[in-house]
């Protein structure tokens, strides 16, 4: 750089070539449109190479596709679905089926895996050390062996619908699945679902009120009992009063198979079973650095403020631990949502199998599909991202 | 609860061998109620693990004929009579000395590389990287002109192919996820967004839609008459993944790196490259290797996901065998398959596991500010 900024000393002469083959900026605008360039000469080649090769396929491209009939049947559907109906209903049963397995998968792994990681520092010496077996072998196993060890292994060994084993409650399991009395929801279920959402409101504003009354006067109202009392209390009350508006289709063993109640399939529970032990692992040693990590002398200075060890854990301990461990833990979230995929290779139908594999092989509209396929996926990431934030800067330590 | 990492101190005399048992196993009656759950869980699990795979177990045989008897439990012929296929997959077996030529290679290079305070590392890392991967590649896949005859890689497979598929992945990645992780830094805005677009694009979607592009719509993307083959396919779509994780952790390296040096760098008269590639990427990156000995295992893991676009690696190849064998078929065929996937799985994993928080520990003690 000659010294342009301070004109008095500089000599003012034209700027020449090489004045601007050493300026930082000229240099910067140069790589930026050489970049520019070789991006748009690198995705016109693909661009211009898949149509052409899509023609001599002849595969139209576009979302049309979408409206014809799928024609193929699903083995579990949340919502109703016949082969008749379209591509797109196909997508959104598959879409549905891996947010299932996500949220099932999430709620299962996150509490095994806060067990596992609090055992982890038990001071029972038995109790660690098992937690950290469990830890140690089930991280350094690939995902998808697990879930084939649990579908081939386990499920696929079960009997046959004759020999099924009896469990509790009237459940059979046998190698089609698990066999479970399915609930028949009658008119006055509305009313014991108005008091569920009455309950959680219910409970949201003690708490908000427990709050305020903590910050402005410092006393501590009880929230946990109350809380549960109503989330139990008035559902139930709910339900007795509309004279239990709910019975069972409870599945009876026939001459060579079950009939009635509700199957939960053999790939829904091992890819359920295989994600959750898996992910749990990871979220135990998420768990166990995240409480290691607040200093000591935060416990002990509860203690000495006269706080009872379950209030300093609540009030003192775990806000400060939860600081540590949601970043990750939202990581782990989104693993196991991604690792769903996986389902593909033991045919249980989410996104990927039913999309990605089936409509693609019977339409071979791959550009389209797998594009959509990795659209899904993309927005809940950046979704949950966004979320994640948002609620991390909200944890976050206020500084002065 | 408690917050403090447990001190489990060992003791030898017995006087305190009963101390400690009372202090860590007996000490309250939860923490007695707590023991003895954990003895009952480590006796049941112990107990049907020994059962299973030593007691109830079949150890010789032809073949599944004496899995089939009622109650046995593990196959262990099965795995015995596999096991080269299981190793090797369907590669010649007069040629089989290549592949084992290939690993003592593998090894002479690796062990130096990675024993932190080996001189010459330069050399080494020249030969890992340059000399190593051309003769691997004449080697496995063979040249005629040396008369190594050639072995398409659709012979390939087993353990094999997961670790071709695990070493060429992070291999290519590691330079991509460099760059990726240095124009993530740049300050130029079409170059940081590029890569910010490349990296959460990646890490958004999940690898089997990344195999899946990659054996589906790359053949798509290329001019007529070139191919690829299946194996390179699957190797492109797993460094590409693997990069965009990479980048974020030599990013988490490159932020570690106090603005002071960046400035020296400068003061010094450093261009780019002199500033990134003598300054600041070797302590970046000495910070990060832990980080980049985990991708490598969380890498590792995820080769097996090639089976979904029908390679046969480790996993797919004990899954094929399991699933397709009829001699082999009994009720117990299956589960010990996979115990043996588990287990080979496992030591490799383990193993770089512990390498990693060992490195961690020796690295620790440098000028860490």
């Amino acid at each position: 750089m000659t010294g342009a900024s301070k004109p008095q000393f500089a000599r003012r002469r034209p700027r020449s070539l090489s004045d601007y083959f050493y300026d930082p900026k000229t240099r910067g605008v140069v790589l930026q449109i050489l970049v520019a360039l070789l991006l748009v000469y690198f995705i016109s080649e693909i661009v211009s190479n898949t149509i052409r090769n899509l023609e001599e396929q002849g595969i139209a491209s576009g979302f049309g596709f979408l409206d014809r009939t799928a024609g193929f049947d699903i083995s579990q559907s949340l919502i109703p679905y016949a082969n008749t109906m379209t591509y797109a209903r196909a997508f959104l049963v598959g879409l549905l089926n891996t947010l299932l397995v996500a949220v099932l998968g999430i709620i299962l792994a996150t509490l095994i895996g806060f067990v596992i990681g609090v055992a982890r520092l038990s001071k029972n010496w038995l109790i660690a050390t098992l937690a950290g077996v469990y830890i140690e072998t089930l991280r350094n196993i690939p995902p998808l062996l697990m879930l084939f060890a649990v579908y081939f292994g386990v499920l696929k060994n079960l009997p046959a619908p004759r020999k099924s084993l009896e469990l509790p409650f009237s459940s059979f399991l046998n190698v089609r699945g698990l066999y479970v009395p399915a609930p028949q929801w009658e008119a006055g279920m509305s009313v014991v679902l108005a008091a569920i959402a009455a309950a959680i409101l219910g409970i949201v504003f003690l708490n908000w009120r427990a709050r305020r009354i903590r910050i402005q006067t410092g006393a501590l109202k009880p929230v946990v009992l109350p809380s549960l009392l109503l989330l139990i209390g008035l559902p139930s009350a709910a339900f007795l009063a509309t004279g239990m508006p709910v019975t069972f289709d409870v599945p009876e063993l026939g001459r060579f198979n079950l009939k009635g109640g509700m199957v939960v399939l053999p790939e829904f529970i091992a890819l359920v079973a295989g994600l959750t032990l898996y992910t749990a692992a990871f979220i135990a040693e998420i768990v166990r650095s995240g409480i290691l990590s607040v200093p000591k002398g935060q416990s002990e200075a509860a203690a000495a403020l006269g706080l009872k060890e379950s209030h300093a854990m609540r009030l003192v301990i775990i806000p400060q631990a939860l600081r540590v461990i949601i970043p990750p833990l939202t990581n782990q979230y989104l693993n196991l949502t991604k690792n769903s995929s996986l389902a593909v290779a033991i045919g249980y139908p989410d996104l990927v199998s039913v999309f990605a594999g089936t409509v693609l092989n019977q339409t071979n509209q791959a550009v389209e599909v797998i594009l959509i396929t990795m659209g899904v996926y993309l927005t809940i990431s950046l979704l949950t991202s966004v979320l994640m934030n948002w609620f991390n800067a909200r944890m976050a330590l206020v500084e002065r | 609860m408690h917050r403090q990492p447990p001190n489990h101190a060992s003791a030898f005399s017995a006087n305190s061998a009963f101390n400690w048992v009372r202090a860590n196993l007996f000490s309250s009656w939860s923490n007695t109620l707590l023991t003895l759950l954990g003895l009952w869980v480590s006796y049941f699990v112990i107990w049907s693990a020994l059962e299973w795979a030593v007691f109830t177990a079949v150890f010789t045989g032809e073949d599944g004929a004496a899995c089939r008897v009622p109650g046995a439990g593990a196959c262990w012929p099965f795995v015995v009579a596999k096991f080269k296929v299981f190793m090797y997959g369907r590669y010649p077996v007069a040629e089989l000395w290549r592949v084992n030529l290939t690993y003592i290679l593998a090894i002479a290079g690796l062990v130096p590389l990675m024993w932190p305070g080996v001189k010459g590392k330069l050399w080494i890392a020249v030969y890992c990287f340059v000399v190593f991967p051309i003769l691997a590649y004449f080697l496995l896949t063979g040249a005629e002109w040396l008369g190594l005859r050639n072995v398409p890689t659709s012979r390939w497979g087993g353990l094999l192919v997961t670790l071709v598929v695990a070493c060429v992945g992070i291999a290519a990645s590691f330079p991509i996820g460099v760059i990726l992780a240095l124009a993530r830094r740049s300050d130029l805005p079409l170059i940081k967004w590029s890569a910010i677009f490349f990296i959460e694009f990646v890490r958004g979607v999940p690898l089997v839609t990344v195999l899946f592009f990659a054996s589906v719509m790359l053949p798509l993307f290329l001019p007529e008459n070139v191919t690829f083959d299946k194996l390179l396919r699957a190797l492109i779509g797993v460094a590409l993944f693997s990069a965009a994780y990479l980048a974020e952790v030599v990013r988490g390296g490159l932020q570690a790196i106090p603005r002071g040096q960046f400035e020296a760098a400068d003061a010094l008269g450093l261009n780019y490259f002199q500033k990134m590639g003598l300054i600041v990427l070797p302590q970046a990156l000495k910070l990060v290797i832990p980080g980049i000995v985990n991708s490598f295992i969380a890498l590792f893991k995820d080769t097996s996901l090639v089976l979904i676009i029908g390679l046969f690696d480790l996993l797919g190849i004990v899954q094929q065998a399991v699933s397709s064998d009829a001699k082999w078929f009994s009720p117990q065929t299956a589960a010990t398959g996979y115990v043996f996937a588990a287990f080979v799985f496992w030591i490799f994993c383990f193993g770089m596991s512990r390498y990693s928080a060992w490195l961690e520990r020796r690295l620790h003690t440098g000028h860490r500010s």
